[in-house]
């Protein structure tokens, strides 16, 4: 059985795994990572997604060994202790979600769009979402809230200069 | 999911023993397709061979008159890179979705050469070389039926070469369930030839229109597209849209692509 070792949410873990363990499974399953959800087969939804060396991906289409070495960020490795990140901040303001399933996919895509244009359009906002499926918001308070916490971030890093 | 043995190579040659060494082995780049694919158990390898650890198989080298795209590049890298020609980049920056940029690959992409992919097309109107570990094969060869390649067994795309357009646009009529194309159409004009490929409308896979091209080639506008025919024969009709329709997108597509040109 092949072993991985990976740093997730800052902190190393390793475990065995199958060749055909998914990322999803490893994080949910061996880790006990609930928060990354699981809400299709085919690579569509993006309840899964995580970031892998700072990139957003979908953890239910990536291997737990194609990981291996890998920096790994989930949900739950977004606050700051109590303080959450400004993004799961913003999506509690502006009632970007109903029943969450979709919330952390979201949270973690929408993240990473911040990370590569800091200032996104509401249409830009929308296509960068166009791999994150939510079944109950009607999507319009997510984009509410990614512009919140686009404003809060840009804030602060103006403020950290 | 069936279970596999895993290998990551670190060289192409590496890569092409792993190949050889078991007895139904596959190639995995982004996994973007092959993945759904052996969750949904259409296929069942014996091993998998992973090329991420193959670090001459990404980037993208400005050749002068060409760009090479190493296999193993991202359709995101390929949308940032300042390199590649605008049409091309476009195209990559509106394949699936920013998770699916993020991990799948041009190499795996055309060696999929899925009917309804989006590079294929780009291959076929830019005259584009498939560069694998063993020759070169122009797009007019390579591609050769629905999920069908001129690759050999065991054979390895390692770099993509496009020649530069003096223009060209990429237009894509998206399934929006899936996000594929419906149809799309790709015009490019080159050292004074047009060619006009069209992908997610054919039995057979991405095909160039050809009856356009020579219609555009003597007068390049969005009027010559109504003048040619597109036949309705050979294109593919299913639960997303009739052959009919197809046949009247790929117009309105061709039309809006060269209109983009001008
Ligand atoms: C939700 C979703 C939406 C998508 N939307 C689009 C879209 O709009 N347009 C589009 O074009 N595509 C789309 N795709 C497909 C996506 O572009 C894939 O990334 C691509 O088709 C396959 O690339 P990959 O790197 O993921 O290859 P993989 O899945 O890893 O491999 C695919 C196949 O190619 C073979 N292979 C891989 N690399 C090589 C190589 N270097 N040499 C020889 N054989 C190789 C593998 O053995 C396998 O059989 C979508 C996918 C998903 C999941
Ligand atoms: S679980 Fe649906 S995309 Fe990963
Ligand atoms: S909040 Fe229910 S799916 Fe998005």
């Amino acid at each position: 059985m092949p072993s991985v070792t990976m740093t997730v949410n800052g902190k190393q873990v390793s475990g065995d795994v199958e060749g055909r363990t998914l990322l999803s499974t490893f994080i949910r399953e061996n880790l006990d990572l609930t928060g990354t959800h699981i809400g299709c087969d085919t690579s569509q939804c993006g309840a899964c997604v995580v970031h892998v060396d700072g990139r957003s991906i979908k953890s239910c289409t990536l291997l737990a060994v194609q990981a291996e070495g890998a920096d790994v960020v989930t949900i739950e490795g977004l606050a700051d202790g109590e303080e959450l990140h400004p993004m799961q901040e913003a999506f509690r303001d502006c009632h970007g979600l109903q029943c969450g399933f979709c919330t952390p996919g979201m949270v973690m895509s929408a993240v990473d769009l911040l990370n590569v244009n800091p200032d996104p359009s509401d249409h830009e906002i929308r296509e960068w979402l166009e791999g994150n499926i939510c079944r109950c918001t009607g999507y319009h308070n997510i984009v509410k809230a990614v512009k919140q916490a686009a404003q809060t971030m840009r804030g602060q890093a103006a403020a950290a200069e | 999911m069936h279970d596999f043995q895993y290998h990551k190579p670190s060289s192409v040659a590496d890569a092409v023993a792993a190949l050889g060494s078991g007895e139904d082995a596959t190639l995995v780049a982004g996994g973007m397709t092959l993945i759904p694919t052996l969750k949904q158990r259409l296929a069942a390898p014996s091993d998998l061979v992973d090329l991420s650890g193959v670090a001459d198989l990404v980037g993208v080298r400005d050749k002068g008159d060409h760009v090479e795209i190493g296999a193993m590049t991202t359709h995101a890298a390929v949308a940032a890179s300042p390199d590649v020609p605008g049409c091309l980049a476009e195209l990559a920056g509106n394949i699936g979705d920013a998770q699916v940029r993020n991990r799948g690959t041009i190499g795996g992409s055309v060696a999929n050469n899925d009917p309804t992919a989006c590079y294929p097309s780009a291959c076929l109107a830019l005259n584009a070389t498939i560069v694998t570990n063993s020759r070169e094969i122009a797009a007019d060869d390579y591609f050769t039926g629905m999920f069908e390649t001129a690759l050999e067994e065991g054979e390895i795309i390692t770099a993509i070469r496009f020649p530069k357009p003096e223009a060209g646009k990429y237009m894509k009529f998206e399934n929006p369930a899936s996000r594929y194309a419906l149809v799309g159409v790709f015009v490019a004009k080159t050292g004074g030839q047009v060619r006009v490929a069209v992908t997610g409308a054919g039995q057979d896979g991405v095909f160039r229109a050809t009856d356009i091209e020579s219609a555009l080639s003597s007068n390049f506008s969005p009027d010559a597209v109504d003048s040619s025919t597109i036949d309705v024969d050979g294109l593919n009709g299913d639960i997303h849209a009739s052959a009919e329709y197809r046949q009247h997108l790929i117009g309105v597509m061709a039309k809006r692509a060269v209109a983009a040109c001008a």
